[in-house]
């Protein structure tokens, strides 16, 4: 009996890869597209620079403090 | 026959194709999973981007699918003695048992983090809950040991549209809770009734199903008890804000339609029964599967409605 070159297992062995090379390639998109969205929202990135701006303390529109985080206080000078 | 030959022809049944690995996620329960947490999302008060709202769509499917995974893995010797479950890739030998362990892990961490990642923590918790009970509290702890398995790993079907709905807003509430209880509710007379017609499986397998364990007049009268259960939890969540007049009409005639396809199958028996090949058995878990996707699809249409000044309370 010759070898067949294809051979009903090497159907399924290319199926199986191709499958998972698609759901691979799938995965990476779907990644991409989420990255995106979160990164075009950008509320979470507002501290990439480790500085606080007025806008992240809850509760007060004043400046806060590049160091403690908090809002700065008007009599030390901050 | 060469030795090649021999070979081929030993080895060509067992290499799994690509297919064999879906068929480990039970597409068939993925797609009841898929449809319900997108109904969970979809009626949440609070809208995701659609590309954040189809990821978690998609990683609450294929947590669904890696519990699928697991329980082929450690129901293997049961579903090789049922023949509704006999072809399944682990029984067959197109898949080793080992092989879709690693897959139901693999798929359960991947889509754990991906819906934490795409959605919130919360959803992803309750993601990994899911699975959780379905492969350990269900599939190895209760499925073998009692006949109330079906009752309490119900509860992992149920969890989806709940799923759904945290995802959208990140916490819960009486909505949430509402649509898993009408799923939970639904469950023990859907499979039971299947159990009464496909009675040989369970039996032979071993499987405590209460048509085994407590006779089948016994399983008649849970599934009208469980049908009766269900009416008030179908009408609660039509009046919730999830649902409308719309889903209030619709509640009432499936439940309607429900309760006489329970009390029909509590009149009957075995004779009866075996003399119409099951007939009134088999139509309501037919039904039973319309009522779930038409109680769902209600839900919806009321969202979709709501933009117009049409759906909604």
């Amino acid at each position: 009996m010759a070898l067949n070159p294809t051979h009903e297992l090497h159907g399924r062995r290319f199926s199986r890869n191709l499958g998972v090379a698609l759901c691979l390639a799938f995965f990476v998109a779907l990644v991409f597209a989420l990255t995106v969205v979160k990164v075009k929202r950008g509320d979470p990135m507002q501290g990439y620079d480790h500085t606080v701006r007025p806008e992240m303390v809850p509760g007060t529109g004043r400046a806060a403090d590049p160091v403690t985080g908090g809002p700065t206080d008007g009599a030390t000078g901050g | 026959m060469t030795d090649i030959g021999a070979f081929q022809a030993e080895t060509a049944p067992q290499e799994a194709g690509f297919g064999d690995y879906v068929q480990l996620l039970k597409p068939r329960v993925m797609s009841l999973v898929v449809f319900t947490a997108l109904v969970g999302l979809l009626v949440a008060p609070v809208s995701l981007h659609p590309v954040e709202a189809f990821a978690a769509i998609l990683f609450i499917a294929l947590g669904a699918g890696a519990s699928g995974a697991l329980n082929m893995w450690w129901d293997a010797d049961i579903d090789a003695v049922m023949r509704r479950t006999r072809n399944r890739p682990v029984p067959a030998g197109r898949v080793q048992g080992g092989e879709a362990l690693a897959v139901g892990l693999a798929l359960s961490g991947i889509s754990i983090v991906m819906l934490g990642l795409a959605t919130n923590l919360v959803a992803a918790g309750l993601l990994a809950f899911t699975i959780f009970f379905y492969a350990v509290v269900y599939s190895v702890w209760l499925k073998r040991s009692t006949p109330q398995n079906i009752v309490i790993g119900g509860a992992a079907g149920a969890f989806p549209p709940m799923i759904g709905w945290v995802a959208a807003t990140g916490s819960l509430s009486v909505e949430a809770c509402l649509m898993f209880a009408l799923i939970f509710m639904w469950t023990p007379p859907h499979f039971w009734a299947l159990a009464l017609f496909m009675k040989e499986d369970y039996h032979n397998a071993g499987v405590p199903m209460l048509t085994v364990t407590h006779g089948r007049k016994s399983t008649r009268r849970h599934i009208l008890a469980y049908t009766v259960l269900l009416a008030p939890v179908s009408v609660w969540a039509a009046l919730t804000s999830i649902g409308g007049p719309l889903t209030l009409a619709v509640a009432l005639g499936l439940n309607g339609w429900f309760l006489i396809g329970a009390a029909r199958i509590w009149r009957r028996g075995e004779t009866q029964a075996e003399a119409d090949k099951y007939a009134v058995e088999k139509a309501f878990f037919r039904f039973s599967l319309l009522y779930l996707f038409l109680h769902f699809g209600a839900f919806l249409a009321e969202a979709a409605l709501k933009p117009y000044g049409l759906g909604g309370w």
